[in-house]
């Protein structure tokens, strides 16, 4: 933490990269629950969207958060309550987890902590939300959220496997695990020799992209992998018996996570916060917002396909994962591999 | 229903529920195969059940043992409530029964009621009956197209649905005054004429329909997830449908060439026009979507053709002041959105009808869940009740 040139002292570079962290995951939900979720999709369904609550309509889910901490925290007689407490604070916290690695700026400061097994970590305490989503299932005391639950365990387990495998060839390409490094090789990287924009992987990993994009799909229950919480056949799947406050944290968690992979991607195949001829003091700057841009952009496309697509029925998406992208995602990282040896 | 009920000579002297010895049957099974059932309510409070139909599901894991569904949370008295009204009156309930086409209902009725008393409306009035049915017919069905999709997963085209229906909901509204609910029925014709304009209207709106139609066959039909979680699930052999009473759209998706406006008695102007009746050979959710589809085109096209028959001229008979209706019993049956809807009218004299039967359709097209459901998924559940698009008023009355 010396962004600044100033020494700061331990304890306090832990509490603002605490804070960071704290204010940047509901920021990033508010934006993209906003954004996509009340606009987007009302213009893509021929209506306007919440249009009173602040201009345009933007501080609705401001509104909706403020009501849903004056609601009622209802929890079953059958409920396990210590449990069902615990739950949607473990969905949180994963999402929290994931940004502590992604990358806004150059150097050390760019970044909460520089872990040497960044995508690694990342995609490892992603998966933490599943244990969450199963405590919420079960402490429920509720038929369709033991459903939703059972489902969403079997569906993020299937999906854990592409989504690491597809990330795998774009560790060989950049020689390494660490967030920045992977970025550094992308800025100052070439196609095959051609290096003018350097080497954003989603040229040469664009089969890597795509099975990375599906299987986060299928990571965040976005439609059409969305049968955990299908509302048409088991209402809201493990969050039915969740009101109030505890509902607020799933909604944060649900958004926090899209925006969570989306910067990944962003990080992973798109540049992350570098843009091809800034380095320095420029990069510095322009770092956070280049990496929104980017994470908007690939977030557009995760909630383009969410609001357009129908869902799968659970068990052709096993044989989706299993039998498509797990294959694919093996031929990508042996066709990587090749190619690197041979290029 | 269920195959396990013991042999006729094995049942004690006490008096047991049938249901209360299969359910023991079944657990002896289960002891054996060693997996636990549950049982799970969806309904009366489910999204997916478009209000208060309920349908006990048995599951193994997500497989459907059995399914029952359980109806009358909606009942309303309709037919004893008819035997204290009179026949002007009665059409304000009826229009209640299938919500969604309720100007669909009152044409079978009055229908029944100008037979009984020989009376014969304007070929104006017959003209307008058959369009706003046939608009009825369109609203239902779009709300359908995109509501299918809502149940496998789509949320957009639900909403395109939505919209397609407001503008033919304007429509039945500046014709008739009421949205939901058009009460615009009388014995010996109709209520009022045409409003100045509506016949341009309608034709764009026409356009607008059939444009519509072709999007929800891109954006739904032709979507392979949709094509996945709807072709081959819940097949309704025609045999099978006939015999269990399932009708309209339900029915031609099985395969049987069978629409009361061709083949029924004639009614209404449905003889002078020239439509097709479309069936498709699968029998599954996929076929009941593409049939609704074809046949929202097929009305589009008949009301574009009466647009252009439409002829001059009253739009209401000389009829009595006070109607009474001379002795009599007569049967009516139309084609109505959800399939075929009757009435038996029996009248003993009076201002209003001694006793109705009404026959809906959702009634009979529901009684084959049970057969059904046998088997399937949980997800395929919802999409089979969703494509056998049924009104809980119409089941239940």
């Amino acid at each position: 933490m010396n962004l600044l040139a100033v020494h700061v002292p331990w304890g306090l570079a832990l509490g603002i990269k605490t804070l960071i962290v704290l204010i940047v995951v509901p920021t990033g939900a508010l934006l993209l629950g906003y954004v996509f979720l009340l606009k987007m999709m009302s213009h893509m369904q021929s209506r306007l969207g919440p249009m009173e609550a602040g201009p345009h309509g933007s501080l609705q889910l401001v509104a909706d958060g403020l009501k849903f901490l004056q609601k009622e925290d209802v929890i079953l007689a059958e409920a396990d309550r210590p449990v069902f407490k615990l739950a949607p604070a473990v969905v949180v916290l994963s999402t929290f987890l994931i940004f502590v690695v992604i990358p806004v700026g150059p150097g050390p400061g760019g970044v909460v902590s520089n872990l040497d097994v960044g995508v690694f970590y990342a995609l490892a305490v992603s998966s933490l939300s599943v244990i969450g989503v199963l405590m919420a299932g079960w402490a429920s005391a509720n038929k369709f959220a033991l459903l939703g639950a059972l489902r969403a365990a079997a569906q993020l387990i299937a999906y854990e496997l592409p989504l690491l495998l597809a990330v795998v060839g774009v560790v060989l390409q950049a020689g390494t695990m660490n967030l920045q490094g992977i970025v550094a090789a992308q800025q100052d990287g070439s196609i095959f020799g051609w290096g003018f924009i350097g080497n954003p992987f989603i040229f040469t990993q664009f089969i890597g992209f795509v099975l990375f994009m599906v299987a986060a799909q299928a990571e965040l229950t976005q439609t059409p992998f969305d049968m955990p919480v299908a509302e048409s056949e088991l209402v809201a799947g493990y969050m039915v018996e969740y009101t109030g406050f505890r509902f607020l944290f799933f909604f944060i968690g649900e958004f926090g996570t899209a925006t969570a992979f989306a910067a990944l991607a962003a990080t992973l195949f798109l540049g992350g916060y570098a843009l091809p001829w800034f380095h320095g003091t420029a990069a510095t700057v322009l770092g956070p917002f280049v990496l929104i841009a980017k994470m908007m952009l690939v977030a557009f496309f995760i909630f383009w396909v969410r609001f357009t697509y129908p869902r799968l029925r659970e068990d052709q998406l096993q044989s989706l994962a299993w039998k498509v992208l797990i294959p694919l995602a093996l031929f990508n990282i042996v066709l990587t591999g090749t190619l690197k040896v041979l290029v | 229903m269920s195959t396990t009920n013991p042999p006729e000579e094995t049942m004690p002297d006490i008096e047991i529920d049938p249901r209360d010895l299969r359910h023991l049957a079944d657990a002896q099974m289960n002891v054996e195969l060693d997996t636990g059932d549950m049982i799970l309510n969806l309904g009366p409070q489910h999204p997916a059940t478009h209000g208060t139909l309920r349908v006990v599901v048995r599951l193994d894991g997500e497989r459907v043992i059995s399914a029952d569904p359980v109806i009358g949370y909606m009942h309303r008295g309709y037919e004893k409530l008819t035997e204290f009204r009179t026949y002007p009156q009665i059409t304000t309930l009826i229009n209640r029964i299938d919500w969604l086409s309720s100007f669909a209902n009152e044409v079978p009725f009055i229908d029944g009621a100008e037979k009984l008393m020989g009376v014969t409306a304007p070929p104006r009035a017959q003209y307008i009956r058959t369009m706003l049915t046939e608009l009825s017919r369109i609203a239902t069905f779009v709300l359908f197209l995109g509501e299918m999709s809502l149940q496998v997963g789509g949320i957009t085209p639900a909403f395109f649905g939505f919209r397609d229906r407001e503008h033919i909901l304007n429509l039945i509204e500046s014709a008739t005054g009421g949205r939901f609910h058009p009460n615009f029925n009388r014995i010996g014709g109709i209520k009022d004429d045409l409003p100045w304009g509506w016949l341009s209207e309608t034709r764009s709106a026409m356009q607008m329909v059939l444009n519509s139609c072709d999007d929800f066959e891109d954006l739904v039909a032709g979507n392979e997830i949709f094509q996945a979680r709807t072709r081959s699930i819940g097949i309704i052999p025609g045999e099978l449908g006939a015999t269990y009473g399932v009708s309209g759209s339900n029915l031609r998706a099985s395969g049987v060439d069978w629409d009361l406006r061709r083949d029924g008695a004639p009614y209404l102007v449905y003889p002078e026009l020239d439509f097709k009746v479309w069936t498709h050979p699968d029998g599954d959710s996929y076929a009941r979507y593409m049939v609704r589809l074809q046949e929202t085109r097929e009305s589009a096209r008949m009301v574009v053709q009466m647009l252009d028959q439409i002829p001059e001229g009253p739009v209401m008979a000389k009829v009595p002041r006070i109607i009474k209706v001379p002795e009599g019993e007569v049967w009516v049956e139309t084609e109505n959105p959800l399939g075929q809807m009757g009435y038996y009218i029996v009248s003993k004299g009076g201002t209003g009808p001694f006793r109705v039967k009404i026959r809906s359709a959702s009634f009979s097209n529901v009684s084959i869940l049970p057969w059904l459901l046998r088997g399937v998924y949980v997800p395929d559940v919802i999409t089979i009740l969703a494509s056998l698009y049924f009104i809980l008023g119409d089941i239940d009355r």
